[in-house]
């Protein structure tokens, strides 16, 4: 039990204390500058109920479903089924080759893939724009698909590497029935290798939509912007809170959106033990 | 006759056709995957570096004016500071615990394991930013490397017991045994009998964590504010001229020194360990 003492000490203190003090916070009227920095009061649910009247938050809440379907659901899990899938039954060279790259846009820093980013899609001298000769400035016209496609690139490799290794497992005896049996590669995905993956489907699909949920790394390509457009929750309590100190407000927001994250992690838990 | 002919002709043009579609596929992942990271093999070895990929011509230019910079050497410095600092913290809290963990039994404890892992892959994010900033605030440990180490370090620390918990539960419990017969302390066998043998664990454990705080850019975006504090992830934004331009001779070669550690340590696990999943993300 002692070997526990400092493991405890420190989630205490770095996890469950700070996650505590926001639900506090959501309620006070705390923020760094004018008359709230000198004695905060309690304000009660006065924080959510302005939360919850503001377009800016509903609208920010649609922005970041839109970033969690498009990226984590159809961009990172079912282009990494594919890919897994596709490569599953090839020789080992070119199945580790793939695997290398899209490893490496995974272990890259983000301040660097952001900036490698930001430089493939510029306007004018971008390599995308240079291959496909436009002259689009894709992060201002095209914010939300920009950081769509950056977040799947950016987080496949969890899926492919995941999605792989259930593929990996599923007996080899039961392809080759099936394979005898007249099956066809669609039949022998649909009735065999998701239903054995089904496990590994609803942990990677949990994971990386939180992951993507609470994702801040796409403020580094557009700052929120241009005009909001991409002022996905994340960066939307980031500049309530460390822009305009309003840390009331941005705790409320916060508190909502761990609120979200317990909720969606109870549905997909609990379906997948229903089986 | 002719039928079979024709039935074996559609088979094969189904065949090649498959063949094709595989290898264009297999193109455009490729391409989709490396295109954007092309820039940093070729930009940082070019005398006028630009946005776009282009072959480069070869200098080491951008190296030199690099090391102008007065932080960026230092900068480097600073996050192999936080990161061993990280993985040192994670790995002497985290093995004693996932220790712990896996010989005591309690009532919901793999329950209590997996909450506790989810709990921090979602506090650890913005949601806690607030909060975190002010604990930091008021334990005086803002713009020093200690507070990064330690809020980066809690953040890790649940999925590395977690993954370390799997190690420990496959070492033989009959060493422990007969050494306690000898009379070893808890604390002896645990570091002459579990940590050897977990060893891998430990340094699995120690590269993630290393990886995790080497390229984090928020908790130091939030908690450092001198510059010559700052690490490599914050740095790479001042690269900036007055103008707003990219001074991308300088940035070329420090993404390049900064993404290059990452990569050996990659690398190195896929060859000593194999990179591949633990039990306890499976599901």
């Amino acid at each position: 039990m002692l070997f526990l003492f400092p493991s405890a000490i420190f989630i205490t203190i770095f996890l469950i204390i700070p996650a505590v003090w926001t639900l506090y916070l959501g309620l006070t009227n705390y923020s760094l500058t004018g008359l709230a920095a000198a004695n905060p009061k309690f304000v009660g649910l006065q924080n959510y109920a302005k939360v919850l009247k503001d377009p800016e938050f509903y609208n920010s809440f649609k922005l970041t479903i839109i970033f969690v379907i498009g990226s984590a659901i159809i961009g990172q899990a079912l282009l990494g089924f594919i890919i897994a899938w596709t490569f599953s039954d090839k020789p080992g060279k070119l199945r580790s080759f793939v695997e290398v790259i899209i490893i490496l846009a995974w272990m890259v820093p983000s301040s660097v893939v952001t900036f490698l980013w930001s430089a493939f899609l510029n306007g004018q001298n971008g390599t995308l724009n240079k291959i496909i000769g436009g002259q689009t400035e894709w992060l201002i016209t095209h914010p939300m698909l920009s950081i769509i496609v950056f977040n799947s690139w950016r987080g496949a490799a969890f899926s492919v590497l995941l999605f792989g290794a259930a593929i990996a497992a599923v007996p080899k005896s039961h392809l080759e029935v099936a394979r005898i049996a007249g099956a066809s590669k669609y039949r022998q995905l649909r009735d065999i290798i998701v239903p054995a993956s089904r496990g590994h489907i609803l942990t990677n699909l949990l994971l990386i939509s939180l992951w993507s949920f609470n994702l801040f790394t796409p403020y580094l390509l557009t700052g929120g912007g241009p005009g909001g457009k991409t002022e996905i929750l994340p960066i939307f309590v980031y500049e309530k809170a460390l822009r305009y100190f309003n840390f009331g407000i941005a705790s409320a927001i916060a508190t909502i959106m761990l609120l979200i994250n317990f909720v969606f992690a109870l549905i997909v838990i609990r379906r997948g033990k229903q089986k | 006759m002719n039928k079979t002919r024709k039935r074996k002709q559609k088979w094969t043009l189904k065949r090649t056709g498959g063949r094709a579609s595989f290898w264009m596929f297999t193109f455009l992942i490729i391409a989709f995957f490396s295109t954007p990271l092309l820039w940093l093999v070729f930009a940082p070895f070019d005398l006028t570096p630009r946005l776009n990929i282009k072959l480069p011509t070869l200098s080491f230019n951008n190296f030199h004016e690099m090391s102008q910079n007065p932080y960026a050497i230092h900068s480097l410095l600073n996050s192999l500071l936080f990161s061993v600092g990280t993985g040192l913290l994670v790995i002497c809290v985290g093995a004693p615990a996932s220790y712990a963990l896996s010989r005591v039994k309690f009532v919901g404890r793999d329950l209590f394991l997996y909450i506790l892992l989810l709990f921090s892959s979602v506090v650890t994010g913005t949601a806690a930013m607030v909060p975190i900033f002010l604990l930091c605030l008021n334990l005086g440990l803002i713009n020093t490397f200690y507070g990064v180490i330690l809020v980066m370090g809690g953040g890790l620390l649940p999925a590395a017991i977690f993954i370390l918990k799997d190690f420990t539960d496959s070492t033989p419990k009959s060493y422990e045994e007969s050494a306690r017969i000898f009379g070893a302390s808890s604390f002896q066998i645990l570091r002459n009998i579990v940590v050897p043998i977990i060893r891998p664990g430990l340094a699995v454990i120690f590269v993630w964590a290393f990886v995790g705080a080497w390229g984090d850019f928020l908790v130091p975006f939030i908690l450092i504010r001198a510059p010559e504090r700052s690490p490599a992830a914050v740095l790479m934004y001042s690269f900036y001229t007055e103008g707003g331009q990219a001074m991308l001779t300088t940035l070329a070669a420090f993404a390049l020194l900064y993404t290059v550690p990452v990569i050996v340590m990659y690398l190195y696990v896929n060859k000593r360990y194999g990179f591949r999943f633990y039990g306890g993300i499976k599901g």
